[in-house]
């Protein structure tokens, strides 16, 4: 699976440092079509956030708007206590990296990353040192003086990162960066970017709909659906402890247990286990992985563990690990995650622990 | 996958046919600068400069020749001047109306060319709907001579015409801009300006070069609005070989001019492509 | 783009300008086509549709409209009989002097057109042809091919070449392919292409000026006027001559749009700019 890369110092949105960027309920509409509503959310220093969401789910808009090519119709913007929603985009400490890159054709590679310094009107030598500067950190030097049309994808990309990185701005936005690149490519440079964020030490406000990227690379995710955010949360903590049902299935896979609790007890089809929630239906997510197979008998196993069987309908193999699709007597049908094995067939035992059972709220439907 | 055939049937009858009516005629053109017309008006095949050494040794031929240009390249000015704006503005600023101003535009491209004329010379004229207006409204109390039968007249008329012709390609090279340049540039802190002379102007020479041709070539080789506007003193280059084909039957020294009108044709056309080819970035 | 608003406000009057410009004459001549003490003088005053009378009671003016009209089909026949197999040449084949070839097809575009109508002259006279409207339909057809060749060859590259190699899988020979599916892909091409070179033929006078027999053409016949005096009776026709162009042009261009779903400039001036 995935590799989460740890953060060399944990980062805390309640360190009680003033954030770098402040958004407050900003709304925005296109027409009658509602974008984003009312979204707040703060952006630590030197932290890397990414906004994560379906297309539709307003992720772009809320980064132009930061960027300064949308206008918000609510709410503000706030960047080192001045109002950032007020500046135009050219007078923004904030560069955007753009999902084609948008490199200027007729202009060099070199002439390109430097551009955003010679419309700041700097020496010619203090524009040379730095542009070989950012040249050298996305290891395209010898590039300098080729044209956008003449270097593939990937370097293109490299240099939309130079070119933004250049400026120091405060907050560095990149839109879909990787998604024009292909698998292995794209692996490589989400690590790449990662420990380049962690060099230059600016906060990045990364926008995917590719949830094992979002959880690589970030610190904290803000996960954007229909124009609200749903959550906000580090990568470990969005996906042991998702607050919706939209959460649970959009960030890995999950099986959702639709059941009642009566007197702190949970049921859900022929499953019962222990839980401290009040009466009511409640929902449930289960991770594939958090079910295992009985490996001893059925004696001496652990009491806490809730046990049920099943009948394998589908296997579908994943390299490491294999997803089995398992019918239950009842009707219930769940997903179990296991390291790999060929041939299962028949009756097989499952456990999980009750514990791994994560009560999620339902998620509003949203017009 | 096309076979021989089919491929024979498609190229043979348009080749025959522009060789027939195109290259030959072309050749015969060629041919007929190196001849002369005796006194007895029948074509002589002496094949000689002798047509060529006149061109350049009497005056009025160069003269009308730069004359020609001078108002060829005032009418490609002005014409960018009124174009590009307006190119730029249906690019970048119409928005929904984008479509109905493009018809705008075009409309008047192809509302016949001798409408037109005829048009500003109505306008123009000493009794003509300008003078009268102004003379009405009394800013003026005479008519003021110089609007019609003048080289004005001419550089306003070809104006008039081939504006359209230069605002085309200047907006089609400017649609082609991405828009995420635009805002590249000013994420990267270039205001508007900036950004127009920094990203957009350069990325639609392309476009200005073609619309500049087009203008440039159009106008040097009319003959339509000398004629109907220009006067004695708005004479241009084919005035003269129209006449030398008519009432002045000189075949050969016309064909002569208008060989050196087509050289000068294609190598402005030469020039504009070689230009093209460093200021495009596809 | 908000902020980039506030600093070019004069960019909408500059474009206001510019229409009036464009406008303004044409406008002008309409008006004064209902003038009654003719052209000039203003402002306008007795309106009256007496020219307009005169003008339906001329006859030379409706024999030169036959005679254009006459031209015209027989050029857009012409241009299209040569030039649609012309783009598809260009498109598909390789022979020697292909270049040349696409270089000459397109001249007539960009010459001045009393080049192209004097060395066909030179033409009719080396071969002892007498002029008249057939000197004028060859000499139309010739200069109109790369109208018909552009707008062709500009389709040719929207039309799915896996169409065409269905068909012949199929089992229909070229023969067949080449009516039944490449000439309907290429239909609204060669309607533009078609329109185009009608409305071109109507007003040419360049080419025909020179090529001139006994008959006249419309804008000839006009034209001759012109050099006798002004009479409104020209603006009465002018701006008919409008009204038809105007309803050429945009039918022209809602074929146009229909077809692709956005304005395109004319594939000539594209065509020319770039193979130029």
């Amino acid at each position: 699976m995935t590799t989460v890369i740890e953060p060399a110092i944990a980062r805390s949105a309640k360190s009680g440092v003033q954030p770098l960027l402040a958004i407050r309920t900003i709304a925005k509409s296109f027409g009658k079509n509602p974008v984003l509503r009312d979204i707040s959310l703060q952006i630590a220093e030197g932290e890397f956030l990414t906004i994560l969401g379906e297309s539709g789910s307003g992720k772009t808009t809320l980064l132009r708007i930061i960027a300064g090519f949308e206008s918000a119709d609510a709410g503000e913007i706030v960047m080192e206590s001045e109002r950032l929603d007020l500046l135009p985009p050219y007078r923004r400490r904030v560069n955007t990296v753009f999902q084609n890159y948008a490199l200027f054709p007729h202009l060099s590679v070199e002439e390109n990353v430097g551009y955003g310094l010679r419309v700041s009107k700097l020496s010619k030598d203090e524009i040379a040192a730095r542009v070989s500067e950012a040249l050298a950190m996305v290891k395209m030097t010898p590039f300098a003086k080729s044209k956008p049309a003449n270097i593939s994808g990937g370097q293109q990309q490299r240099i939309a990162l130079a070119r933004a990185l250049v400026n120091r701005p405060r907050l560095l936005l990149l839109d879909e960066p990787l998604s024009a690149l292909d698998a292995n490519l794209r692996r490589q440079m989400q690590v790449e970017l990662k420990s380049l964020q962690r060099e230059v030490g600016i906060s990045f406000v990364f926008v995917t709909h590719d949830q094992e990227e979002a959880m690589v690379m970030s610190d904290r995710i803000a996960l954007l659906r229909m124009g609200e955010l749903e959550q906000v949360a580090s990568p470990r903590e969005i996906y042991s402890r998702p607050a919706t049902a939209y959460t649970a299935q959009f960030i890995g896979h999950t099986n959702l247990l639709r059941g009642d609790v009566r007197g702190n007890v949970a049921r859900c089809n022929s499953l019962s286990w222990p839980v401290d929630l009040p009466d009511g239906p409640a929902l449930f997510s289960l991770r594939p992985e958090n079910i295992r197979l009985v490996t001893s008998g059925v004696g001496g196993a652990d009491m806490n563990l809730i046990r049920f069987g099943g009948k394998v309908q589908n296997q579908a193999f994943h390299g490491a690990t294999e997803l089995l699709q398992i019918v239950c007597e009842d009707g219930l049908m769940v997903s179990v995650r296991t390291a790999t094995r060929e041939g299962r067939q028949g009756e097989l035992h499952l456990e999980f622990s009750p514990a791994d059972a994560v009560p999620v709220r339902e998620s509003a439907e949203r017009g | 996958m096309f076979s021989r055939a089919y491929r024979t049937a498609i190229t043979l009858p348009p080749l025959l046919w522009v060789a027939l009516f195109l290259l030959v005629p072309y050749a015969l053109l060629f041919c007929y600068s190196f001849w002369s017309v005796s006194p007895s008006q029948t074509i002589v095949h002496d094949w000689s400069l002798d047509n060529y050494r006149e061109l350049f040794r009497v005056n009025v031929y160069l003269q009308t020749l730069f004359r020609s240009m001078w108002i060829a390249a005032r009418v490609t000015i002005f014409s960018l001047l009124l174009g590009y704006p307006l190119a730029y503005y249906l690019s970048f600023y119409a928005g929904a109306r984008k479509d109905l101003f493009y018809q705008l535009v075009i409309i008047p491209l192809w509302v016949s060319y001798l409408v037109r004329a005829y048009a500003w010379k109505t306008i123009l004229g000493s009794d003509g709907v300008l003078n009268t207006l102004l003379q009405y409204v009394h800013l003026t109390k005479h008519p003021l001579e110089f609007l019609l039968y003048s080289p004005f007249a001419v550089v306003l008329t070809l104006t008039h015409i081939y504006t359209p012709f230069a605002i085309l390609p200047i907006y089609a090279s400017l649609e082609h801009i991405p828009r995420n340049l635009v805002e590249a540039s000013h994420d990267l802190g270039a205001s508007p300006l900036q950004t127009f002379w920094r990203v957009i102007f350069p990325l639609s020479i392309p476009g200005v070069l073609a619309g500049a041709t087009f203008a440039f070539v159009l106008s040097l080789g009319d003959f339509l609005a000398p004629l109907l506007l220009g006067g004695p003193s708005g004479i241009m280059i084919s005035n003269i070989v129209v006449s030398l084909f008519g009432a002045a039957y000189n075949w050969p020294l016309g064909a002569a001019i208008s060989l050196c009108m087509l050289l000068l044709v294609l190598a402005l056309l030469l020039l504009t492509e070689k230009l093209e080819k460093k200021w495009s970035f596809r | 783009m908000s902020d980039a608003r506030s600093n070019s406000r004069w960019l909408p009057w500059h474009a206001l300008g510019v229409f009036g410009f464009l406008y303004l004459p044409i406008v002008t001549l309409i008006v004064y086509s209902f003038n009654g003490p003719g052209v000039g003088g203003f402002p306008p005053r007795n309106l009256t549709l007496d020219w307009y009378r005169m003008l339906f009671a001329d006859d030379a003016i409706w024999e030169s409209v036959l005679n254009s009209l006459i031209v015209a089909f027989a050029a857009m026949g012409i241009s299209l009989a040569f030039g649609i197999p012309a783009a598809l040449a260009l498109d598909r084949a390789n022979f020697p002097g292909k270049a040349l070839f696409r270089r000459l097809v397109l001249l007539p575009l960009i010459l001045p057109g009393i080049i192209t109508g004097l060395s066909l002259l030179m033409l009719f006279r080396a071969a002892d042809v007498k002029l008249s409207l057939v000197t004028i339909v060859l000499g139309h057809g010739t200069a109109l091919i790369s109208v018909a060749t552009t707008e062709v060859f500009a389709g040719l590259q929207k039309v799915d070449r896996a169409q065409e190699e269905a068909s012949l899988d199929l089992g229909a020979n070229y023969w067949q392919t080449f009516w039944r599916i490449t000439i309907p892909n290429l239909r609204l091409s060669i309607i533009g292409a078609a329109l185009l070179i009608f409305t071109l033929s109507m007003d040419e006078i360049a080419v025909s000026f020179f090529l001139i027999g006994r008959d006249n053409t419309l804008p000839l016949e006009i034209w001759g006027r012109l050099r006798r005096g002004i009479t409104p009776e020209i603006n009465a026709i002018s701006s008919i001559i409008f009204v038809f162009s105007l309803i050429a042009i945009v039918g022209w261009y809602r074929l146009r749009i229909n077809a692709e779903g956005k304005p395109e400039t004319p594939a000539e001036l594209v065509e020319v700019a770039q193979v130029l």
